[in-house]
């Protein structure tokens, strides 16, 4: 693993979201109300909607555009719709993401 | 014998001397020293001795007697000042010593923060005797106000301590809520309420500026303006190890002094034992870990083989009546699971958090009776998928046994009003139910409870249920979602009279099966305590939809529509200049819209702060085509233009946008002014609309024109514009205050019928309080949400990084 340092926790809203652009497109980070930090595609399997943009609540957030809800650990959500989820982790409040995972997805 | 020499007699050394004397009390002759003027006291009882609870004698450890029987050399009250390692010996304040073995056992200092005044006399740390000792002193003038600086553990042991020596206490706290490294929203929130019970003020999101005062303490200063006096500032806001003396004899150092799992530095003959220590990136800070140590070091000392590992921590407030317990992990990791169980009644709230089939952290808060039970799960990582279903309610349950979803109601005090309309309070209901009625009906024509606007005949059913028990069936509801067992009318009642203004209070009191609620329940929470406490809660952003956070439309295709106001309709070349400016500059499309404005559509999120401020500058503010709130007014020309025209349509049209917008609502708000009735500006299908007429202004509600079509009734016919305008507000204010989230007004007034509304809006002093509500409301909520977000929000528009401007490898 390559980690990558994209910024810090608090740039990220609580209960809430920021995109990072990246090669294989635009990659939501959330922040939950206990402040673990997810990544996840920011599209949405159903009609693309910008899953950044939707309400966080507990460790799910719900799409902005149709209410499709999708579990932001594991990237299953309802309606048998799924999203791909990335390895990040917090330290000392750095929010880094794994570079490796990104690139080998492009490779692939 | 050999020569050991220990340096600080504190709770890690004093436990390890103990054990080293036990296991071979002639291997090692000791040499004592500590800074502080005393041998080894337990440290974590100076929350009880401060709160007069004990005396220091009773939290002596080891006394002069102990010493002598082991033959310790105590140097107390002096200090060490250097450590030559090549020579091999210590150098005290009074002389040196000579070691074999060599123990750092220095333990942490208190952190303060070094704003300006922080040197005053009456700033104190929360660490020793001394500190406690200069506490207690000042707690003696009667009247003495103390400020505490951090809301952790040992900030609240002092504040409840200092409360109880009779002061006047006030806790700041930098986060949003008590404790937030061990405890969620939620048990945070239910502390606070517990020490605010007792008369301690807590202030969150506290940030101290300055303390200020002439030769000692007057008071602190913060960041906001807030002046708070105080007689003692107590400074609790963390710990940093105390190992300057380490780095001084050159021993690797991380952050504190690094050893191995044997308690070894990077010099064989020295170890460390304590909050001095840095092991595997770790720093300790709770007595639990030290006495592990403690007992390895002893080991080491005697060449017998122990590791020291780290294990999970719990948690508790030693502050009696604040039950709670928090051990294990809430952050990072993969397939996490929450269950919540809160009783509102018993103010209890237990939070576990599971990870695949085993148990990795929790909160408690109200009941702790079963935590030691949960931490051993914890620690030893048991598979937990047999008792999952039941896990939460501890050791011995016994199957059956589930939340009550009438404990909100059966918690309320017979004070607590349930009937807004008509003042009728749960004992009135009770009361009435102990005298024979038994049903809806018979409270009704008793009590006169529900009998007005009629939304709280859920929670009269509530207490007939409660009072009478299986005697009475409440009729089925529909909650407002799967969080909850209350309907939407309920909820908004028990906001009011419970006086709840904070989501995490509303979780609690209840019983949220959630821990954040929903993508459904909370834009109508939000909502609810917005309109109900415009002066204590604060919009959430975070619980609104998109469109309302990002005060724009978003679109299909993930661009956004932006529409600025024209104020009743009207707008100049100005503005039309910027608009055209605006759309070239941005590649937006350009619509006239039917709320008779212009919209610039397919806007890039990036782009929005950046088109708002173009907007701003040439005068224009948000037009809200996004909110739950006022949209537009529309206006016809009126009598400035028209020959029909009887009044000034355009004139009044204006004069409510101004006053109405920026406004939050239950769900979208239209309005229009026609000036005659030919009603050009289609006044009779909104909202409220408008028609004016020769004798005055004809004011319509509940008009509808989207999937269902439906005409206003006549509110009331009035003479003058201010009128016109003073019923207006009066009746968004009713609807703000009552409306369930997303009912347009046609729904609510279905709901509650027009009568009542009449009733309402017309007796001036009701009508004159409404208005008087509303403003209150708009003093914080009309501003324009473009600026803001311009000024305040501005980066969170933009990606957090962007990885693919990263230079290819
Ligand atoms: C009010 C209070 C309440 C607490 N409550 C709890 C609790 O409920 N649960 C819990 O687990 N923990 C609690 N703690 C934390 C706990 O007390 C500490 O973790 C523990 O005391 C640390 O032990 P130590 O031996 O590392 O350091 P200490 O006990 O701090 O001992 C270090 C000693 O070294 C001396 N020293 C330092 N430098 C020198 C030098 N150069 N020369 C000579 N002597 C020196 C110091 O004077 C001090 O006496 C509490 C702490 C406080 C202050
Ligand atoms: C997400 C869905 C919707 C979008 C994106 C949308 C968008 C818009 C926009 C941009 C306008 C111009 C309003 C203005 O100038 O402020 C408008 C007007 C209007 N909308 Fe919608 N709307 C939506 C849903 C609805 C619904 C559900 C209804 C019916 C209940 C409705 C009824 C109307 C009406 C009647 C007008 C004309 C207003 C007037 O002439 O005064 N819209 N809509
Ligand atoms: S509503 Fe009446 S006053 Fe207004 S423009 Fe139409 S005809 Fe003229
Ligand atoms: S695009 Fe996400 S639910 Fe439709």
């Amino acid at each position: 693993m390559s980690w990558i340092d994209i910024g810090h926790i608090d740039d990220i809203p609580a209960r809430g979201a920021r995109v990072l652009k990246t090669q294989l497109g635009c990659i939501g980070l959330f922040r939950t109300g206990d402040d673990r930090v997810f990544a996840v595609t920011n599209t949405c399997p159903h009609k693309g909607g910008p899953l950044s943009e939707g309400i966080v609540h507990g460790n799910k957030v719900t799409c902005p555009l149709h209410n499709s809800v999708f579990d932001l650990e594991t990237g299953a959500g309802t309606d048998g719709y799924a999203i791909e989820t990335y390895p990040v982790r917090v330290e000392d409040g750095r929010v880094l993401i794994d570079g490796d995972t990104l690139s080998r997805r492009s490779a692939a | 014998m050999q020569k050991l020499v220990v340096i600080g007699a504190g709770m890690a050394s004093g436990r390890l001397l103990e054990q080293l004397f036990e296991a071979n009390p002639d291997a090692y002759e000791v040499t004592l020293f500590n800074a502080e003027p005393r041998g080894n006291y337990n440290r974590i009882m100076l929350s009880p001795v401060l709160s007069g609870e004990k005396s220091y004698a009773e939290i002596v450890t080891h006394d002069d007697d102990w010493y002598a029987g082991n033959k310790v050399t105590c140097r107390f009250g002096e200090r060490v000042v250097s450590v030559d390692r090549e020579r091999k010996v210590v150098v005290g304040e009074k002389g040196e010593v000579p070691y074999d073995k060599l123990v750092f056992g220095t333990g942490s200092s208190a952190f303060i923060i070094p704003c300006p005044g922080h040197d005053l006399p009456g700033v104190v740390a929360f660490r020793d005797l001394e500190d406690t000792t200069a506490m207690t002193e000042a707690s003696g003038t009667p009247g003495g106000r103390a400020v505490v600086i951090g809301g952790g553990l040992l900030g609240l042991e002092a504040a409840a301590a200092l409360r109880m020596r009779g002061m006047d206490v006030t806790v700041l706290h930098l986060s949003g809520h008590l404790m937030e490294r061990q405890l969620d929203e939620a048990a945070g929130y239910l502390l606070q309420k517990d020490l605010e019970k007792r008369g301690i003020t807590v202030l969150t999101k506290a940030s101290t500026k300055m303390i200020q005062g002439d030769g000692k303490v007057e008071s602190v200063l913060l960041e906001d303006g807030t002046v708070l006096p105080a007689d003692i500032v107590v400074m609790a806001v963390g710990i940093r190890p105390q190992v300057q003396l380490a780095k001084e004899s050159g021993l690797e150092m991380g952050r504190a002094i690094v050893v191995d799992a044997q308690m070894r530095t990077s010099d064989p003959s020295v170890f460390a034992v304590g909050e001095c220590v840095e092991f595997e990136g770790n720093l300790f800070g709770l007595v639990a870990p030290l006495y592990d140590q403690a007992k390895v070091l002893a080991k080491t000392l005697l060449d017998e083989e122990d590791t020291f590992k780290v294990k999970q921590l719990s948690t508790k407030l030693k502050v009696t009546g604040c039950d709670l317990f928090s051990a294990g992990d809430f952050a990072e990791g993969e397939g996490r699971e929450d269950i919540v169980f809160r009783d509102p009644a018993r103010g209890v709230y237990k939070r576990l958090v599971l990870e695949g089939d085993k148990l990795v952290g929790a909160v408690f808060y109200g009941d702790t009776a079963d935590s030691n039970w949960f931490f051993g799960l914890i620690r030893d990582g048991e598979d937990v998928s047999d008792m999952r279903d039941t896990l939460i309610f501890g050791p011995s349950f016994q199957g059956g046994a589930t939340a009550d979803p009438l404990s909100a109601v059966a918690a309320l005090p017979p004070e607590a009003e349930i009937c807004g309309c008509n003042g009728v309070c749960k004992g009135d209901i009770v009361a009435a139910i102990e005298g024979g009625a038994t049903d809806l009906a018979a409270i009704k024509a008793t009590t006169k409870a529900s009998a007005s606007c009629g939304t709280c005949t859920g929670l009269v059913e509530q207490v007939l249920s409660v009072t009478l028990g299986d005697e009475f069936v409440i009729p089925t509801v529909q909650p407002i979602c799967g969080c909850c067992d209350l309907t939407h009318e309920d909820v908004r009642r028990l906001i009011k009279s419970k006086e709840l203004k904070s989501q995490p209070a509303v979780w609690q009191e209840l019983g949220w099966k959630t821990v954040n609620g929903c993508h459904v329940c909370r834009p109508a929470v939000n909502f609810y305590l917005l309109a109900d406490w415009p002066l204590d809660y604060q919009d959430d952003p975070q619980s609104r939809f998109v469109n309302e956070r990002n005060h724009a439309n978003i679109q299909k295709d993930g661009t956004y529509s932006v529409m600025p106001r024209m104020w009743g309709g009207m707008t100049d070349a100005n503005e039309l200049r910027a608009i055209a400016d605006a759309a070239d500059k941005y590649g937006a499309a350009v619509k006239v819209t039917g709320g008779q404005r212009i919209d610039l559509l397919g806007v890039k999120k990036e782009d929005l702060p950046a088109i708002w401020s173009d907007l701003n500058d040439a005068g224009m503010v948000s037009g809200h085509a996004y909110s739950k709130g006022l949209r537009t007014v529309k206006t016809c020309v009126g009598s400035d233009w028209c020959r029909f025209g009887t009044q000034d349509s355009t004139g009044l049209g204006i004069k409510l946008e101004k006053r109405l917008w920026g406004s939050w609502t239950p769900h979208k708000v239209k309005l229009a002014v026609s000036g005659c009735p030919r009603n050009c500006a289609e006044a009779t299908c909104k909202d409220v609309g408008i028609i004016c007429v020769d004798s005055g202004y004809q004011i319509g509600v509940g008009g509808a024109a989207g999937m269902d079509v439906k005409e206003v009734e006549r509110l009331v016919d009035v003479r003058t514009e201010e009128e016109a305008i003073d019923y207006t507000v009066a009746f968004i204010q009713l609807y703000r205050e009552h409306a369930k989230y997303l009912d347009r007004p046609y729904k609510w007034l279905a709901k509650v019928g027009l009568d009542w509304v009449k009733e309402q809006v017309g007796d001036p002093a009701t009508r004159a309080a409404l208005i008087e509500r509303f403003d209150i409301s708009q003093s914080v909520y009309q501003k324009d949400p473009w600026a803001d977000h311009v000024a305040t929000r501005r980066r969170l528009y933009a990606p957090i990084a962007d990885l693919t401007l990263e230079a290819a490898e």
